[in-house]
């Protein structure tokens, strides 16, 4: 397969980006249609005593208001769609519907609202103390299977620790592997540190704006996620239908990183309210509702004892997590950060503890590289403070500890489909030159200092057993139905042109179906966890089989002979003995017509999922169908791997960084799409740039009020703040468990690049570590002054 | 106070600007004038008794059928938007962002915060990029004002600058790109050669979460060399 596969092309989208015609959720328009404002809690933790509506619903204009007695309620834990008992700043609590924008911002105004004060909590371990806020009125934890409990730590957890040690008491998730004590025993350095990475929010572009209307008992949706097929389900939940009542649309997404992953509530809202008014509506969400509303990455708490054998290799590690997971289920980050170590450093002996507390901040959901990348920004550097003090070289420690094929993952300690980083470490070093840069380390100018650094990441990048869908209709086209999502990565396209190859079907003559699920999509994973690459080039090899089959039985029920005699090339299936005998394509879907059966739709396997039986039932005799599931062999955890390499300056008067430059080196398996995996590369890159040194949460301790609401104050990263240019590298190795060799690699380029900023920063101030994500500018500054820094070692959400 | 007390420094730029309004209340002030600040845009909402907020829309006036709003400033305004003269009812505090979005249907235009920090909805107006969710529709009447929409040829050839956008892989999720795609038209008209690290200060008001900042670049840099060579 070397057609399509590996080469740059033209995604079909990405004409109507550049002209302004791509139209994302607030782009639609419907006669009639309504504006909906949210009115929002403005404390942390409340009980609504008591609403007065009267002077909102009669001023001129207004159509409706929506409160939370009136949508389904969730259970437990889980995201409202609208409550009476706000649990973070922001919360909606009701929406107002009217003929425009401002006469519902109006309304929101008129409206009185009685709120009644609860406990807050904003700093998990004031939480765990006895007598500590609960952010829930039930608990303040989320246990696995158990749901909200209240767990409070001994007293004795926190006499026990020094200054800035983590107590650790009680967990709620534990697990272990090897020999701990030997471990240690073995080490001849044992690091005990402990450290802060902070939450911040997703900063997606597209604010998560949705517009709705009912038509003939249908809901029709416009939305801004990051998956097609696999948000219906949940969508149709929320909104109280069956999900093949759902009309979900989303060509576009203006950018998820998590947070735009599956169905999300406010999204609902215009549903809700739409049946309600009987007309067409459509909610902008703020950019300020954004950083409320708009999920967040969790924060760590945490503690990390690591053994060193006198070359370097890992022999122990001991991990403890506190998790800041907002006020309602979260996010498995913690477990995924834990997963994170085990794979990247291989300990012998590994133990992880953890725990989860609520805390009354925006609610949790992954973001590129859940729990991996808090994990790289805070184990990377450690690994250097170990090189630096075993006399090792930065590279060679990590070369050293770094997985390969045999290496074993996470708890269970389960296979890996495939593992390279060593190759990548190895790539990134010779390209970058770094026996050459790391020779300029701590050179100084003035008051500006070189440092360098390299960083490494992971995350688990595949799945499988999801559905495809193929069609070639009677002129001859191929259609590859994709339920994916679109966002923005261009992957959906990648991974269809496996199709076309193993069909050996022209790009320029295929036809991507997608962004609508009344376009007769397959049930396909949404496009999170970096996982389209993998799972998405099985499916559509399955389907694409599945159509080779029946191109091959057709040509023989018409031609003559066995299927096997016959193969496929130039859109025709030809006798491979006489290749003066074939069917083109569409004569071949024309045959495939007057079958019937399950070559036109007729018939579809027994193990695909409903959704994808009700796509196939809707292109019955329509042309050739190719439908399956993937079932295609994997064992084990299919790893992204991804090291950064980078040089930069420091001012270490005004704290001020220069990334002088930056390469990034994916293990990705086989590379798809040279330009996209660039893109991915580069773009993680900077995102992990923000993630290690400006964008944070932060909190005031009296009122609990978010400090950082705007772009300006949470700062995710501009052209100025990151390099001019920044160079790629991949390592190419096929995965042997997927049918072109693909893995995903979206979420560890941000995590290896934000470590390896770190690391570049502590190597500049001569070995100054700070056990801190991110180091904003007064950090570095106080640093280099010997001065101390202006936040408790444990602090949360601080400046 | 009179409204165009308000209007005070607006009033000098008008008296600085050849395009001098059609009406006494009109307001047009010279965009490349340091009065153009967000000061003055601020004054100008607050003035036209609309909060700052990203609740900036079309209020109860609009189902009235007075076209002259409560300040007396003229409702049926003439603009010029790619070339062509688009008449539309603009309340006084509506942004330009809104209008073309909802009122023109030139969805283009992004708001990713509508308070000026962004830059997805960048256009271009009289040769000057701006913040359209940061503009006051009544101040660039008898403006040039260019959005993404308009850059394409009739025969459908793209702009040099959407073209290597397209080439370079610029976009990823899109959002950002009309914005980017305006600010990069507006440097090369400005600066035709420009050097990578003049094209980065220029498009550093156009924020990307995708983080495509290397690709837009290459884009404008093969984007320059292409209108030279071409």
């Amino acid at each position: 397969m070397a057609d399509l596969i590996g080469r740059d092309f033209t995604p079909p989208d990405i004409r109507a980006k550049v002209t302004g015609r791509a139209k994302y959720a607030e782009d639609f328009r419907a006669d009639g249609m309504l504006f909906c404002r949210l009115l929002k809690s403005p404390m942390p933790h409340a009980r609504v005593r008591g609403i007065d509506t009267a002077e909102a619903l009669s001023m001129d204009g207004v159509i409706a208001i929506l409160t939370a007695d009136e949508v389904p309620e969730q259970p437990g834990p889980a995201n409202n769609i609208l409550t009476n008992e706000p649990h973070f700043v922001g919360e909606p609590i009701l929406a107002v519907a009217a003929v425009d924008e401002t006469t519902a911002q109006n309304a929101i105004e008129a409206i009185k609202l009685d709120l009644e004060p609860l406990p807050f909590c904003l700093d998990p371990l004031e939480s765990l103390k006895p007598g500590g806020p609960n952010a829930r009125t039930d608990g303040n934890t989320v246990v696995p299977r158990e749901g909200v409990k209240e767990i409070k730590w001994k007293p004795e957890d926190f006499i026990a620790t020094g200054e800035g040690e983590l107590p650790m008491g009680e967990p709620t998730t534990e697990w272990s592997y090897g020999d701990l004590e030997q471990g240690f025993a073995e080490a001849a350095l044992i690091l005990d540190e402990s450290f802060v990475t902070a939450s911040h929010s997703h900063h997606s572009m597209e604010p998560r704006t949705a517009m709705a209307y009912w038509q003939n008992g249908k809901c029709y949706v416009h939305g801004s996620s990051q998956s097609q097929a696999i948000i219906v389900p949940g969508l149709a939940n929320y909104i109280g239908i069956e999900p093949e009542d759902l009309v979900y649309i989303a060509e576009y997404c203006g950018g998820g990183f998590g947070s735009k992953g599956g169905a999300y509530p406010t999204m609902a809202i215009p549903a809700h309210m739409s049946k309600k008014t009987g007309r067409p509506v459509l909610m902008r969400i703020s950019r300020a509702e954004e950083y409320f509303l708009g999920s967040a990455r969790a924060g760590f708490q945490g503690h990390l004892k690591i053994g060193f054998r006198e070359d370097g290799r890992m022999t122990a590690v001991d991990l403890y997590l506190v998790q800041e997971n907002g006020p309602n289920s979260g996010f498995g980050d913690m477990g995924s950060a834990a997963g994170a170590v085990s794979i990247v450093y291989t300990p012998h002996a590994m133990r992880f503890r953890g725990i989860s507390v609520l805390t009354n901040t925006p609610p949790r959901g992954a973001q590129r590289g859940p729990g991996q990348n808090q994990m790289a920004t805070a184990i990377e550097p450690l690994l250097d403070k170990a090189a630096r003090q075993l006399g090792v070289d930065q590279v060679t420690i990590r070369r050293l500890n770094a997985p390969d094929n045999d290496s074993r993952y996470g708890a269970n300690q389960g296979p890996v489909t495939s593992a390279h980083l060593r190759e990548a470490l190895d790539i990134g070093a010779d390209q970058f030159g770094w026996t050459e840069r790391s020779a300029r380390s701590g050179q100084r100018t003035g008051s500006k200092v070189i440092g360098v650094g390299v960083g490494q990441a992971f995350h688990s990048a595949g799945s499988s057993g999801f559905d495809g869908l193929v069609r070639i209709t009677p002129d001859g086209k191929l259609h590859v139905h994709t339920g994916v999502g679109n966002l923005g990565t261009y992957s959906y396209a990648a991974t269809s042109r496996v199709a076309a190859e193993v069909l050996k079907h022209r790009w320029e003559n295929t036809v991507l179906v997608r962004g609508n699920s009344s376009h007769h999509l397959p049930w396909n994973n949404g496009q999170f966890g970096s996982n389209t690459s993998f799972t998405m080039t099985r499916t559509n090899y399955a389907a694409a089989m599945d159509a080779l089959k029946k191109l091959k039985e057709l040509a023989a029920i018409e031609l003559g002979g066995e299927a096997d005699d016959y193969d496929v090339a130039n859109e025709t299936v030809f006798r491979r003995s006489n290749p003066s005998r074939y069917m083109t394509y569409a004569q071949a879907a024309q045959q495939a017509i007057k079958a019937g059966g399950a070559y036109s739709g007729y018939e579809a396997p027994d193990d695909i999922n409903p959704m994808t039986r009700r796509s196939v039932e809707g292109l019955v005799g329509t042309g050739l169908i190719g439908v399956a599931r993937d079932n295609l062999e994997r064992r084990g955890t299919v790893p992204a791997l991804a090291a950064g390499f980078i040089e930069i300056e420091i001012d270490v008067e005004t704290g001020r960084i220069e990334i002088l430059d930056y390469l990034g080196v994916a293990d990705c398996g086989t590379v798809l799409h040279p330009q996209s995996l660039a893109t991915q590369i580069k773009g993680g890159a900077v995102m992990g740039f923000g993630m290690a040194c400006t964008e944070r949460h932060i909190y005031d301790p009296k009122w609990g009020l978010p400090g950082g609401i705007g772009f300006y104050q949470a700062k995710p990263p501009s052209y100025v703040d990151v390099p001019a240019e920044m160079s790629w590298a991949a390592v190419d190795i096929p995965d042997p468990q997927n049918p072109v060799g693909a893995k995903g690699i979206g979420e560890p380029t941000m995590g290896c690049a934000a470590a390896a900023l770190l690391c570049a920063i502590s190597d500049a101030l001569g070995g100054h570590y700070f056990n801190r994500t991110p180091v904003v500018r007064d950090m570095i500054v106080n640093a280099s002054m010997g001065r101390s820094q202006s936040h408790r070692p444990l602090q949360v959400n601080t400046q | 106070m009179s409204d165009t007390d308000a209007f005070e420094p607006v009033q000098t730029a008008r008296a600085l600007s050849s395009a001098v309004g059609h009406s006494d209340t009109a307001v047009i002030m010279s965009e490349t004038k340091p009065e153009w600040s967000r000061r003055n845009f601020i004054k100008g909402v607050i003035a036209s008794g609309v909060t700052v907020s990203g609740a900036v829309y079309f209020g109860p006036a609009l189902t009235r059928p007075n076209l002259l709003s409560a300040q007396g400033v003229e409702r049926l305004v003439a603009l010029n938007i790619n070339g062509q003269t688009r008449r539309v009812d603009v309340l006084p505090g509506e942004t330009l962002a809104m209008t073309l979005r909802y009122k023109l249907g030139l969805t283009g235009t992004k708001l990713g915060c509508d308070r000026g920090e962004c830059g997805a909805c960048t256009v271009i107006i009289s040769g000057t990029t701006h913040y359209s969710c940061s503009t006051l529709t009544q101040r660039v009447r008898d403006r040039e004002i260019t959005t993404v929409e308009g850059l394409e040829s009739p025969d459908g050839k793209l702009h040099p600058v959407q073209q290597a956008f397209i080439d370079e892989l610029g976009p990823q999720c899109g959002f950002c790109t009309p914005g980017q795609v305006m600010s990069a038209v507006a440097l090369l008209e400005a600066n035709p050669n420009p050097t990578r690290s003049e094209a980065r200060i220029a498009m550093s008001g156009n924020l990307c979460r995708c983080g495509a900042y290397d690709h837009y670049l290459n884009g404008v840099m093969r984007a320059a060399e292409e209108s030279q060579n071409g």
